[in-house]
């Protein structure tokens, strides 16, 4: 049973880094600027290699316990939408610029605190791929919050689009607080310091939190949104359709 | 100095193998046409993104996932190197955005075909970067020093990029029926279009023999193809895969393949627009600068604001 919560705990982080990172990587080639399509391509690609450290410690903790033969990608490709077990906010529609980074700024600022954590694990493993993936995190969070000040300090109209942003986003950040039966890592003691990072980037930015806002839970058990349900077929659809075969 | 002895200086440096730089003076043929060929070039790689960008989605395992990614970002990378080496020569980034969105500026066809299977993403690397190197190994040495210094570090990555390409190939060659059939309609659908590539044929090029002179360009469109098509008939033998051309054969006496005829008359159809995927190329870029344009507003807005404040607090 311990196992079991390591590998969901595990699996939690891997499914998130993924789906977030098939969302971001929509924007590859699609970008506002040439330069921010290579910065947002960046996060992508670390948020898929944070992905295969996660899966593969995932595989090697199912095949240990049940002499199974997962990998990385059967274990991604070879799930279904009640298994995955990411934030609901990461499956959630690119929307806007002011939506992608806002996104990217309450996540990455959640993740570089879980991280802060992790690297602490018991689990030499968890406390590696943390260490690793910590520095990557820590760009991903100064290259949201530029753009969150940016876009919210700068015209009437990105001042606008942020503040809808806000509005749509909000509710799908109270899920990274509350800790699943399965996870060892306190995340609600994480929810006042990133409250405190939040606030003093949405003041430069000339932006406010809004109050009292029901909050959407739902992603950690594997119970989404309708968007999931999209994401995986496509993103799945040759491993699915040529099963078995190496690529 | 009369313009005689302008143009008498400049080809002497250009025979001596000296490198003309921005400041130099050139003849205004000579900035046309690398202007032209730079921003073409540049075009090409931002067009390019698309096609391959195309599958990343659903790239079948995420080792070819996290690859490609990082393969269609080299190709924005290498776009802004370009763009910055055509800038020298005079004409802003915007500018040429422009042109290339209104469809005034021409980019590579070969992006105007469709990537339609998980195999044309092997294809396009080992067959259309294959090509692509031919022409930029090239470049390396070519006249204007900004585009050679460019092409030295795109050289670089588009090798990788061909071999990734190939060795996606070769995987899917020893892999299922369904996988070797894939392979084998990617490689018959990009080895005319990769031929292409190269352009018309030496009797039918306009531009070729000033730039020959001028050593923008150091080999003949029929050349490189020649080239080409030696190296890949080579490879192909490798994936155990055949080239769609009965009539491709070694020829002693030339020592060097020979091939089918091109069909030109498609060549100059997408030239002209009417490829598969012309409309949506430039249909795709314009949305994406379309959508993009309050985020440049607004970064160009807070930069003001910022720099006013800044000012203001040292005054």
């Amino acid at each position: 049973m311990k196992n079991q919560h390591i590998i969901n705990s595990v699996l939690h982080i891997a499914d998130t880094t993924l789906i977030l990172g098939q969302r971001n990587a929509a924007w590859c080639a699609h970008g506002p600027i040439l330069e921010q399509d290579i910065a947002i391509t960046n996060i992508t690609l670390d948020l898929i290699g944070q992905a295969r450290n996660f899966y593969q410690y995932a595989a090697s903790l199912i095949n240990e316990a049940d002499n199974k033969n997962e990998t990385e990608d059967t274990l991604a490709f070879l799930r279904n939408e009640r298994d995955f077990k990411n934030f609901l906010i990461c499956e959630l529609p690119n929307g806007d610029w002011a939506q992608t980074i806002l996104r990217q700024f309450f996540f990455s600022t959640f993740q570089q605190l879980m991280y802060q954590k992790m690297m602490h694990s018991s689990d030499n493993q968890l406390a590696a791929i943390a260490a690793k993936s910590i520095k990557e995190t820590n760009y991903h969070v100064k290259w949201s919050s530029e753009w969150v000040i940016r876009l919210g300090d700068g015209t009437d109209e990105s001042n606008q689009r942020m503040k809808n942003a806000i509005e749509y986003l909000w509710s799908y950040t109270g899920e990274f607080f509350i800790a699943a039966d399965y996870e060892s890592i306190d995340v609600a003691g994480l929810k006042h310091e990133w409250l405190e990072k939040v606030k003093l980037v949405f003041e430069e930015a000339t932006l406010s939190i809004p109050e009292n806002t029901f909050m959407q839970t739902g992603g950690k058990t594997g119970v989404h949104t309708e968007h999931l349900g999209f994401i995986l077929p496509e993103m799945q659809s040759l491993q699915r359709n040529f099963p078995g075969v190496e690529w | 100095m009369s313009v005689i002895d302008l143009e008498k200086a400049f080809q002497d440096k250009i025979d001596k193998e000296i490198k003309i730089e921005p400041k130099d003076w050139m003849p205004e043929a000579y900035r046309k046409t690398n202007l032209r060929q730079i921003s073409q070039h540049a075009h090409s790689e931002i067009v390019g993104m698309l096609p391959e960008g195309n599958w990343i989605s659903r790239a079948p395992s995420l080792k070819r996932k996290a690859i490609l990614i990082a393969k269609v970002q080299d190709e924005a990378g290498h776009g802004l190197y370009l763009y910055s080496a055509a800038e020298t020569l005079g004409t802003s980034r915007d500018q040429m955005v422009e042109d290339l969105n209104s469809g005034k500026a021409k980019y590579s066809s070969i992006f105007n075909y469709p990537t339609l299977t998980w195999a044309d993403m092997g294809a396009v690397g080992w067959l259309v970067d294959g090509a692509a190197i031919l022409n930029q190994v090239m470049l390396c040495r070519t006249s204007y020093g900004p585009y050679a210094r460019a092409m030295v570090r795109i050289c670089k990555e588009e090798s990788f990029h061909q071999r990734q390409g190939f060795e996606s190939l070769l995987v899917l060659s020893k892999g299922s029926q369904a996988q070797r059939d894939m392979c084998q309609d990617a490689i018959n659908r990009w080895w005319w279009p990769s031929l292409m590539m190269f352009g018309p044929k030496d009797s039918e090029s306009t531009n070729s023999d000033q730039s020959i002179k001028w050593k923008i360009k150091r080999k003949t469109n029929d050349e490189l193809r020649q080239q080409f098509v030696d190296m890949i008939v080579e490879q192909v033998k490798l994936l155990g895969m055949t080239l769609p051309d009965p009539n491709l054969k070694w020829n002693e006496a030339r020592k060097h393949y020979d091939f089918g005829e091109i069909n030109w008359e498609e060549f100059w159809n997408v030239v002209k627009g009417n490829g598969p995927c012309n409309k949506q190329r430039l249909a795709a870029r314009n949305k994406a600068h379309d959508e993009g344009a309050w985020v440049r507003a607004a970064a160009l807005a807070y930069a003001e604001k910022r720099k006013n404040r800044l000012k203001t607090k040292a005054a």
